[in-house]
């Protein structure tokens, strides 16, 4: 078996405290998010809500799911299917919109 | 290598145990290998009579053997069962599975209840094809819409069946990078695996993380038939090549699910028979999660003709000529590798240089056709069923073969006739290159593909490749008679037959129930051939 | 999931330490592939998004925006209970890991009924999965959501019995940190429909 070290570090375990602050986070976050779609920003309102729910992500992977405390190889396997996500998103895009219509 | 002892008088070889239900609820990472080889040689066996039918239909211009439903029918189940059924999960979950362990020194995978549950969805996915043949689709293996939206034919029973495969495949893929990560045995650093397991890792992040989008695209166009949506209907305003985006998104790096592996087996028989180290280990190795990187971002290659935009077409083409670079890397470190060896033409030798010499035709007729200027001209014509031929029958499937011949000693324990192999070889060898070569021509001559009929120009090239068809087949009926001949009444294979120095040929050919008896403590590399160790066979 | 149970220490060829981390990086690359499964449909998303705004800004106004800020409420408390009671059988309290858990199905329950009443009201205004582009991806997305959250209330069940009958205690509780990593995930792609259905549009 190979040996990691990491096993043999001291487990952390998050304290209540800890999880009722990011709570009270997430809820701050969620009245924002709520509260700024009802003023009209434009195209700013998409930008303001996709960082909100970001953040609020983070918040969730990072604390609740404890990414913090993971070793890296966690945190490659966590972020990989993101890049991937926005590779497909963006060269779908370059496709769709780059379309030149001949009348 | 490592040093360790085999208590002989405990010895219990894995295939000991028999009945139906020893197989069936096997946790051994051996036997549920045993269970893929099986499975997916046999489809590969009917998909490979599908595809002498199909010939055989193409003998003569006209479509005087089947009409041409039935040969749309034909190619798409020859298609969907060497894709989904054979070549992804071939060597990746066969060989993958009885060879990963033994070669990081483990005595199973990380999680071996998962392992089995994979091969159970994969036969869920099986028996849900064969109910999807009452009314098989006609849509080619891609499913493209807008037709398979609307065809008439179990498009939806097809494609979940399909969908349900998936799950197989990535939870096969998750196990093993678990297991690599994991399970390695001590001393056994990345920089020590052998390169099959270099190549098995690269696979299996691929089946990971591509599989799950092909997924959703499924069963998108399963909503689309049944529920009305329409994300790739033009009237209801979505767009058909949106379905070509997602499902290249997963099938571009599904060909890199299929040929990676090949190239770990290669890695691993070219040194043991050219009695040499490996010639630019860490290259070889890191140019496979380089293939697996670079197969992400070259999708749209596919669809160059579809009306996607000229901007994406041209950077997709460019990213395509990336993907040369660490494969031509690989096959220039096999060749330094033979290079001043002292090569034994063994048949699994044989099958990996026949490898090598398909696989770069395979490769380089890819860049012309990753070219976007000489695509426009070769799409779907002949060229491109010859391009995709050579890489995955002049490569994966050369490269299965090899892994067959070169690791049935240690799985079965029994030794098939050597002679009776190289001949089959030959048959496969020639007969191959008789039926895809002609193809290209007919391409470059504007034959497009999956047509049932074709002008009587084309009808020398095209019944040559018939014929050529038939000594294929031949030569692998040869091959499985010489195999199965070899399980029933082969001699006794001995425990390391080839004096290799990786870790499965430590061990008694069958390998015992746990693999080790101890674990093996690693010291060095797989690959000291030619040094000290020789001295002493 | 439940790869590793307690009492088949005779089928155990890995430490307990190597186990728990095993189980855990496998968790994470499903979760990685469950986000590539949703990825489609974002995708989808985004294209259509950017080829009819008027549509899905005047489509989503349909939507009942204070049941789903309740749902995502709901949700993230459900999540919170879950991380607490990850943490409460670390320490051993297996009564009160118990309690949060049950708490958390309680809360997926309630979002499933809220979820079952928009639904409802939608198939009365004649809305379909066929309507439109965007009730495509909204019954799509939301339903493919539902889904995993009856998966993960399945899945919490089970742990929440196994938790009753003493399974787990502070040295061995792998199947509740796995448990937790799944329906923190659905929340976490709750977090990001809910803007995206019910709030741009």
């Amino acid at each position: 078996m190979a040996s990691h070290s990491h096993s043999d570090k001291h487990e952390h375990i998050t304290t209540y405290k800890t999880y009722f602050i990011i709570w009270a986070a997430l809820m701050v976050l969620t009245v924002i998010t709520v509260y700024v779609s009802y003023v009209d920003f434009g195209t700013m309102n998409v930008v303001i809500a996709m960082a909100v729910a970001s953040i609020k992500a983070a918040l969730v992977a990072l604390f609740f799911m404890h990414l913090k405390f993971e070793d890296s190889i966690t945190w490659v396997f966590a972020l990989f299917p993101l890049g991937l996500l926005f590779l497909l998103i963006t060269m779908t895009f370059v496709d769709t919109f780059t379309r030149v219509v001949v009348p | 290598m490592a040093n360790h002892t085999i208590a002989h008088d405990v010895y219990v070889p894995f295939l000991e145990k028999k009945g139906f239900l020893s197989w069936i609820l096997t946790t051994d990472h051996k036997r549920i290998g045993i269970l893929y080889l099986v499975s997916t040689s046999l489809f590969f066996l009917v998909a490979g009579i599908i595809a002498l039918l199909m010939r055989f239909e193409l003998l003569t211009p006209a479509s005087d053997f089947v009409d041409p439903h039935t040969y749309n029918v034909l190619f798409t189940l020859h298609g969907s069962i060497m894709v989904f059924f054979f070549i992804v999960p071939g060597l990746a979950a066969s060989f993958g599975n009885f060879l990963i362990p033994l070669m990081i020194g483990a005595r199973d995978v990380a999680f071996p209840k998962l392992n089995i549950a994979s091969y159970w969805i994969y036969l869920l996915g099986t028996a849900i094809l064969l109910m999807a043949l009452l009314k098989p689709a006609d849509t080619g293996w891609t499913f493209y819409t807008p037709y398979s939206a609307t065809t008439n034919t179990d498009v939806v029973l097809m494609t979940f069946g399909v969908f349900v495969l998936g799950f197989s495949s990535i939870l096969t893929g998750l196990n093993f990078i678990v297991t690599t990560h994991k399970m390695r045995a001590p001393g056994m650093t990345w920089h020590r695996l052998p390169l099959f397991i270099w190549a098995s890792y690269a696979t299996a992040v691929l089946q990971l993380l591509a599989t799950p989008v092909v997924g959703i695209t499924l069963l998108l166009l399963i909503t689309e038939r049944t529920l009305g949506v329409g994300f790739f209907d033009p009237a209801k305003g979505g767009d058909p090549i949106l379905f070509q985006n997602f499902f290249w998104f997963y099938s571009h790096p599904a060909v890199y699910i299929m040929i990676i592996p090949a190239m770990g087996v290669i890695s691993e028989i070219i040194p043991v028979f050219s009695r040499k180290p490996i010639f630019g280990y860490k290259a070889i190795a890191y140019s496979s999660l380089g293939i697996a990187a670079i197969s992400f971002l070259v999708w749209a290659h596919h669809m160059f003709t579809s009306g996607i935009s000229e901007t994406a077409a041209m950077i997709f083409s460019f990213l395509t000529f990336l993907v040369a670079i660490p494969t031509a890397i690989k096959v220039f470190n096999w060749i330094a590798t033979l290079y001043k060896g002292s090569i034994q033409l063994h048949s699994a030798m044989l099958y990996a240089l026949g490898f090598i010499f398909l696989f770069t035709i395979g490769g380089l007729t890819g860049v012309f056709l990753g070219a976007l200027a000489a695509d426009i001209h070769l799409h779907d014509t002949y060229f491109v069923v010859a391009h995709m031929h050579y890489v995955m029958i002049g490569g994966t499937v050369m490269g299965f073969f090899g892994a067959l011949h070169f690791w049935y000693p240690k799985w079965f324990g029994k030794m098939f006739n050597e002679t009776v192999a190289k001949i089959a070889w030959f048959f496969i060898f020639v007969g191959f290159n008789v039926t895809f070569f002609p193809q290209f021509f007919l391409g470059i001559q504007g034959m497009p593909r999956r047509y049932a009929t074709y002008p009587a120009e084309f009808e020398s090239l095209m019944s040559l490749s018939t014929y050529g068809s038939w000594i294929l087949g031949f030569g692998i009926l040869i091959m499985v008679i010489n195999l199965i001949s070899g399980l029933i009444n082969g001699p006794k294979a001995p425990a390391n037959p080839y004096n290799s120095l990786s870790l499965e040929w430590q061990i008694p050919s069958p390998p015992p129930h746990e693999n080790f008896e101890e674990i093996p403590q690693v010291t060095d590399w797989t690959y000291g051939y030619g040094k000290k160790k020789e001295l002493e066979v | 999931m439940a790869e590793a149970g307690i009492d088949q220490s005779h089928d155990h060829h890995m430490d307990p330490a190597t186990e728990y981390s095993s189980s855990k990086l496998g968790m994470w690359l499903f979760l990685g592939t469950e986000i590539l499964l949703f990825g489609g449909l974002f995708a989808a998303y985004a294209i259509f998004h950017a080829r009819y705004p008027e549509m899905f800004y005047e489509q989503h106004l349909e939507l009942n925006r204070t049941m789903g800020a309740i749902n995502t409420c709901v949700l993230i408390f459900s999540s919170l209970t879950m991380a607490m009671g990850v943490s409460a059988i670390k320490w051993g309290r297996q009564k009160t890991a118990a309690i949060l858990i049950l708490i958390t199905i309680i809360c997926g329950f309630i979002f499933g009924v809220i979820k079952y009443f928009e639904y409802s009201a939608k198939f009365s205004h004649h809305i379909y999965p066929d309507t439109s582009i965007f009730f495509s991806l909204y019954f799509l997305m939301t339903g493919l959501h539902m889904i995993h959250v009856f998966i993960g209330l399945g899945i919490l069940g089970v742990i929440f019995v196994l938790t009753l009958k003493g399974k787990f205690n502070s040295k061995y509780n792998t199947p509740i940190e796995l448990g937790g990593l799944y329906w923190h995930l659905v929340d976490l792609i709750w977090i990001y429909l809910f803007p995206l259905l019910y709030l741009i549009g």
